[in-house]
Formats: C-alpha cells, structure tokens, sequence
C-alpha cells in the first residue's frame, strides 16, 4: 500500500485570506463573508482577515444598527479569537482616508501598509475578496 | 412548519430552529426537549442559559468546539468537555442546544 505523506495527515490545512472591502450593511457581503470565515475556521483552516477600503467600518466600535433592522454582527467579530482567528490585518492607507484610528475599531488588529498586504497574499493558498 | 406554545404559533425552519429570536421563552425548551423525550434538568439549563448569553454578546451561535471550549472556561473543566456536553445533548451539544435555546443553527455545523 502506498504511504500517505505525513503533510496529508488530518487533512489538508490550507491557508485562507478572506479580504473584507465593502461597507458593513446595506449588502450582504460583508456578513456573509464573516459566515464563509466561521466555516473555515470550524474546519480547522488557517484564516486571516484583511479590512480595507470601506471594509474597515465592518469593525467600527459601538455599532447600532436598530434603525436599520439589520443584524450588528459587528459583535461577531469579537468571538474570531474563540475560533482561533487571531490574524486580522488593516489597511493603513484605508484607515486614513477615513479618519480612522486604531482606538476607533472593536477588535485588536494588526496595521499594515498596502504594501505589506500584496507581500502577505503571496503567503496564501486561497484569497477571498467580498 | 411551526409549533405551538401557550396557543402562540411559532414558524419554524426544517430542522426545527424557531425563526423570530424574541419569541423564546422558557417554555420553548421544554415543549422541544419533550419532543425529544429529554428532561430538562438544571445542568441542560445552564447550557442553554450560556447559549443564549453567548449569543447576546456575539451575535453567533458558536460551532461545538468553540462552545466546549466556552464552557470549560465559564463553569469549569469537568463541564466543558464533549462527553459531559454529549451525555446532556445527545443530539449534538451545540445543534441541539442552540435549537432549545431559540438560536439559528450554529455557523459550520452541518
């Protein structure tokens, strides 16, 4: 019989960017993105998340979204860590465009430049932009 | 499909998950662990009670591995692990649970 490689054990763990940028509602991407990345992370893949251009207001603190009748799944994005999705990247550029500091978001992240984030999707096996 | 409790009619999904999260009620839980001819004791309550506290604060219902491992971290080791959780919810802790919570089904259970 024919050895399995050891990398194949336990399945193949594949390294997923799931890249957020589009405003948090009035489309579905951005939470259907958060869904996509909830099943990832439950089948033990290796996630990262990158905000930016509007993308960055899907992790605004002290959403409120009654008004609108939509779900603040913003507060989901507090459970990642739980799922061991720790890997959350922000656009530098996009956080400035809009006023936006580090203080101003729900989660920690990590800040990098556009730069960076064209150097870090080299790294992955799978990119997913909503 | 819907079910009934105290004479309100609550719609349901096809896996029995109630849709309009407001209407829960404690009866909810009874009147299905019933169905499932399951006696609700005070340990089934304290998982259900977490459930519904976890999703308050992070509007999911979380997958079986994250919720075992909330469990152990909020009531102690001897409960957040799968044979206490499968003992109470046989049907799976965390579909099983969240159903008699009035949660959606959890994200990435299938």
């Amino acid at each position: 019989m024919e050895e399995i490689p050891e990398e194949y054990e336990g399945g193949i763990v594949k390294k997923f960017m799931y890249v957020n940028r589009r405003a948090p509602h009035g489309t579905i991407y951005a939470q259907e993105s958060l869904e996509v990345v909830l099943v990832g992370a439950a089948f033990d893949q290796e996630v990262s998340i990158v905000f930016m251009d509007d993308g960055v207001y899907q992790i605004l603190k002290d959403q409120d979204t009654s008004a609108i009748g939509t779900k603040n799944f913003s507060k989901t994005f507090r459970a990642l860590e739980m799922y061991d999705v720790e890997k959350l990247y922000v656009e530098r550029e996009s956080m400035q465009a809009r006023g936006i500091s580090e203080d101003d978001l729900n989660v920690p992240v990590e800040v990098i430049t556009s730069e960076e984030i064209g150097r870090l999707m080299e790294q992955h096996d799978v990119i997913l932009s909503f | 499909m819907s079910i009934q409790i105290n004479g309100k009619v609550l719609e349901t999904d096809e896996e029995g998950y109630i849709q309009a999260l407001d209407e829960w009620s404690p009866e909810v839980a009874e009147y299905m662990a019933k169905e499932d001819d399951c006696d609700l004791t005070e340990n089934h309550w304290e998982v259900i009670n977490f459930l519904r506290d976890y999703y308050d604060e992070y509007q999911v219902a979380p997958a079986v591995r994250v919720l075992t491992k909330a469990i152990g971290k909020r009531l102690g080791k001897d409960k957040g692990n799968s044979k206490y959780l499968y003992q109470l919810f046989p049907y799976g802790p965390a579909k099983q649970a969240c159903r008699y919570a009035g949660l959606p089904k959890p994200t990435g259970c299938v």
